[in-house]
């Protein structure tokens, strides 16, 4: 096993099992940053070893590196940084606000560490059925994390978390076993007919109605994680009521990761069906998604839900665009997958600050933000202004391929994209607006908020919008030509 | 002979399998409740334990001594202990009265026979009669989820979901590898321990565990 990929599943396991122990000293979540900023660098050193060597596989293929995992391996353990970054001051000043008992911030730190690990171990596994146990073991981590709070609202929303995503993660599970059924008549049984690699050289032969239920069952089963309507609804109460840190990576890691199981399914049931059988599934969930998270994103008072939502629109147009499939609209797709979970981790970050000044939640009571902080304000407003899709961020960008991809290929669904990302746009922006601007009605903060991730991020938003290095580009079309 | 025999012994296990998901939706109490979960978990160790002698298939016995360990020995132990210890009221309101529910249940089950049929043909186990019946178990436990108010009826719904689910997998393919077994049965347990924590939050916040006081977040 090289030692890269060794030092990114070990650092993050190890850190969860420290700071189980050393979780609430007060250097607790510096050394939360320092093994996040570990697995960021075993994250870097595995994208230049596939760089230069291309795809691997290690450990009897249990584990598979490819141009398609590395990124988004990358992505997570970038988020992961730089969220923990940000809850550093955060979570000390929830400490302070008496929100967090002492035992609050040990569980906080420990489960942080092991929630990046399940998501690292789900990008970097080539077996199946182990995606599963760590994509179940992800939801497990941040049960708890959703309750921290202890409130009526925090055990209702992780009560819905666990249920829900507990029902589909069983659905998903009966979605490998009929994976495996029908790999087991071709590869023979054992672990080998579970791993991705071997079951992707042999799809033209897997039993094409099998796979079909197959792909039912995980579409509904992963579909949940993802978040996509009618199965979304664990999650904008998990993102309000949880700790902003962990709706940010909720956000903008788990969703993608969750949403990164499905394409791996997506290819076999496509190879193996030669129909767009899956890719149409995905069409429909994607676009209902997108248009039912436009439609609620006016309703909603409390800060965190509505941009929960925006999640909710923004996962349904990724899957529409892997759905519609091809290069362009799949390299749109890996695009809009990076730009929305850099961008939404940033909104994130700066919301979370904004509550803590204004000491709610909900919108109508946050005023005047750029008047008292004028930095949290300018971070709130950029990052809306960018996920709302305005150049010259990269969410435009995104957004601009997939629009004319739908246009070339699937024109009915054009209008209906259209309308949505407008309606979306009115609801936030003028939502948004008071809240920034108006008469102040926020407070000082006993620490002074952490700001350099929000526009670290924004401005790696900025700089996709604005140009794109050949190499990364380059990088982007291997990846969409292995989702085809 | 033998073989015959066999197979009409896992045909009879697969039955009882169904006629304990069908008590248990029926179940008002929590004890009673719990006790048919374990006596489902054993015929799933019987049944599993027949199929392996049957088809010398050794490591479905590792299959069967961890469901013995799990959901017959450990489970119910916990689930008995938390109920003690949270001193549960035992009777169980359901949200749809019961025959009600039942009708629901015979619907779900011819459901799912007609959804197993395509792969029942296609299986070349010796099982494969009993695959219509775990796909009805599983609905019927997401039926009982749905229907129960209380917590613990909700979590012993998901482990009986759980149940169908490796009972399915018997029926189609002899099991999963092994590992991937010992890693569903540590999420499971791992994941009734954190139950078990979430239990006490929910009842020192609401002072029952009925999940209907679950039902202040919505949309404005």
């Amino acid at each position: 096993m090289p030692a890269e990929l060794l030092l990114l599943l070990a650092s993050p396991l190890a850190g969860g099992l420290v700071l189980a122990l050393l979780g609430h000293r007060r250097y607790a979540a510096e050394l939360n940053a320092a093994f996040s900023a570990l697995t960021f660098a075993a994250s870097a050193a595995l994208v230049a070893r596939v760089v230069a060597e291309g795809p691997f596989d290690t450990l009897e293929r249990q584990f598979f590196v490819d141009s398609l995992n590395v990124f988004l391996v990358a992505l997570t353990a970038f988020v992961g940084m730089t969220t923990a970054l940000f809850s550093r001051p955060y979570m000390r000043i929830e400490r302070e606000h008496g929100r967090v008992s002492e035992g609050g911030m040990r569980l906080f730190h420990s489960m942080y560490q092991l929630f990046s690990f399940t998501m690292l171990l789900v990008l970097t596994t080539n077996n199946l059925g182990v995606m599963w146990v760590a994509m179940e073991a992800a939801t497990l981590t941040t049960v708890l994390l959703v309750a921290l709070y202890r409130t009526h609202a925090s055990l209702e929303a992780a009560w819905k978390y666990f249920i829900l995503c507990g029902v589909g993660i069983a659905q998903a599970l009966l979605g490998t076993i009929l994976v495996y059924f029908a790999a087991e008549k071709i590869l023979g049984a054992g672990v080998g007919a579970l791993l991705w690699t071997q079951l992707d050289s042999v799809k033209g032969q897997l039993e094409p109605s099998v796979m079909a239920i197959a792909f039912v069952f995980l579409m509904v089963g992963y579909g949940t994680k993802v978040g996509l309507v009618p199965l979304h609804n664990w999650l904008p109460d998990a993102h309000a009521e949880g700790p902003t840190p962990v709706s940010a990576v909720l956000s903008g890691l788990l969703l993608n990761v969750a949403l990164y199981a499905l394409i791996r399914f997506k290819v076999l049931t496509d190879g193996a069906l030669e129909r767009p059988f899956a890719s149409g599934l995905m069409m429909g969930f994607g676009l209902l998604s997108v248009t039912v998270g436009a439609l609620f994103l006016s309703r909603q008072r409390d800060i965190k839900r509505m941009f929960a939502y925006s999640s909710v629109e923004h996962m349904g147009l990724i899957t529409f665009a892997f759905g519609l499939g091809g290069p362009v609209a799949s390299f749109a797709g890996l695009l809009h997958m990076t730009m929305h979970s850099l961008t939404k981790s940033a909104i994130f970050f700066a919301v979370g600050h904004a509550t803590q000044k204004a000491g709610t939640q909900v919108m109508a009571e946050i005023r005047g933000l750029i008047r008292l902080s004028p930095t949290v304000g300018w971070g709130l407003t950029l990052g809306t202004v960018a996920i709302l899709g305005l150049p010259p961020f990269g969410v435009f960008a995104s957004e601009f391929l997939i629009l004319t991809q739908t246009i070339a290929r699937a024109p009915w669904a054009a209008p209906i994209l259209l309308v949505s990302l407008g309606i979306s746009f009115a609801a936030i922006f003028g939502k948004l607006q008071p809240m920034v601007f108006g008469e102040p009605s926020v407070s000082r903060l006993p620490h002074r908020p952490a700001l350099l991730p929000v526009f670290a991020h924004l401005l790696l938003v900025l700089m996709f919008g604005l140009y794109m290095p050949p190499y990364l580009a380059g990088w982007y079309r291997q990846a969409a030509l292995l989702i085809g | 002979m033998l073989q015959h025999y066999g197979q009409q012994l896992i045909n009879l296990l697969a039955a009882v399998m169904l006629l304990l998901a069908f008590a248990m939706l029926a179940q008002r109490r929590i004890i009673s409740l719990i006790n048919l979960f374990a006596a489902q978990g054993f015929t799933l160790v019987l049944s599993t334990a027949l199929v392996a002698w049957l088809t010398g298939q050794h490591h479905l016995y590792g299959s069967a001594l961890l469901t013995l360990a799990l959901k017959v020995v450990a489970l119910p132990w916990i689930l008995h202990r938390l109920i003690r210890r949270l001193n549960v009221k035992w009777d169980i309101e359901t949200l749809i009265n019961i025959p009600t529910t039942m009708l629901i249940g015979i619907v779900l089950v011819i459901l799912a026979f007609n959804l197993a049929q395509p792969i029942s043909l296609l299986a070349g186990t010796v099982t494969k009669a009993t695959l219509g019946i775990a796909l009805a178990c599983v609905l019927l436990s997401f039926l009982m989820m749905i229907t129960r108010s209380k917590a613990v009826p909700q979590v012993i719904g998901f482990l009986a979901m759980e149940n169908g689910l490796f009972f399915a997998a018997t029926g189609a393919v002899y099991g999963m590898p092994m590992v991937i077994e010992f890693g569903i049965a540590l999420d499971v347990l791992v994941g009734m321990l954190i139950l078990g924590i979430f239990f006490f939050r929910i009842r020192e916040r609401f002072d029952s565990l009925d999940t209907r006081h679950l039902e202040k977040l919505r949309d404005h």
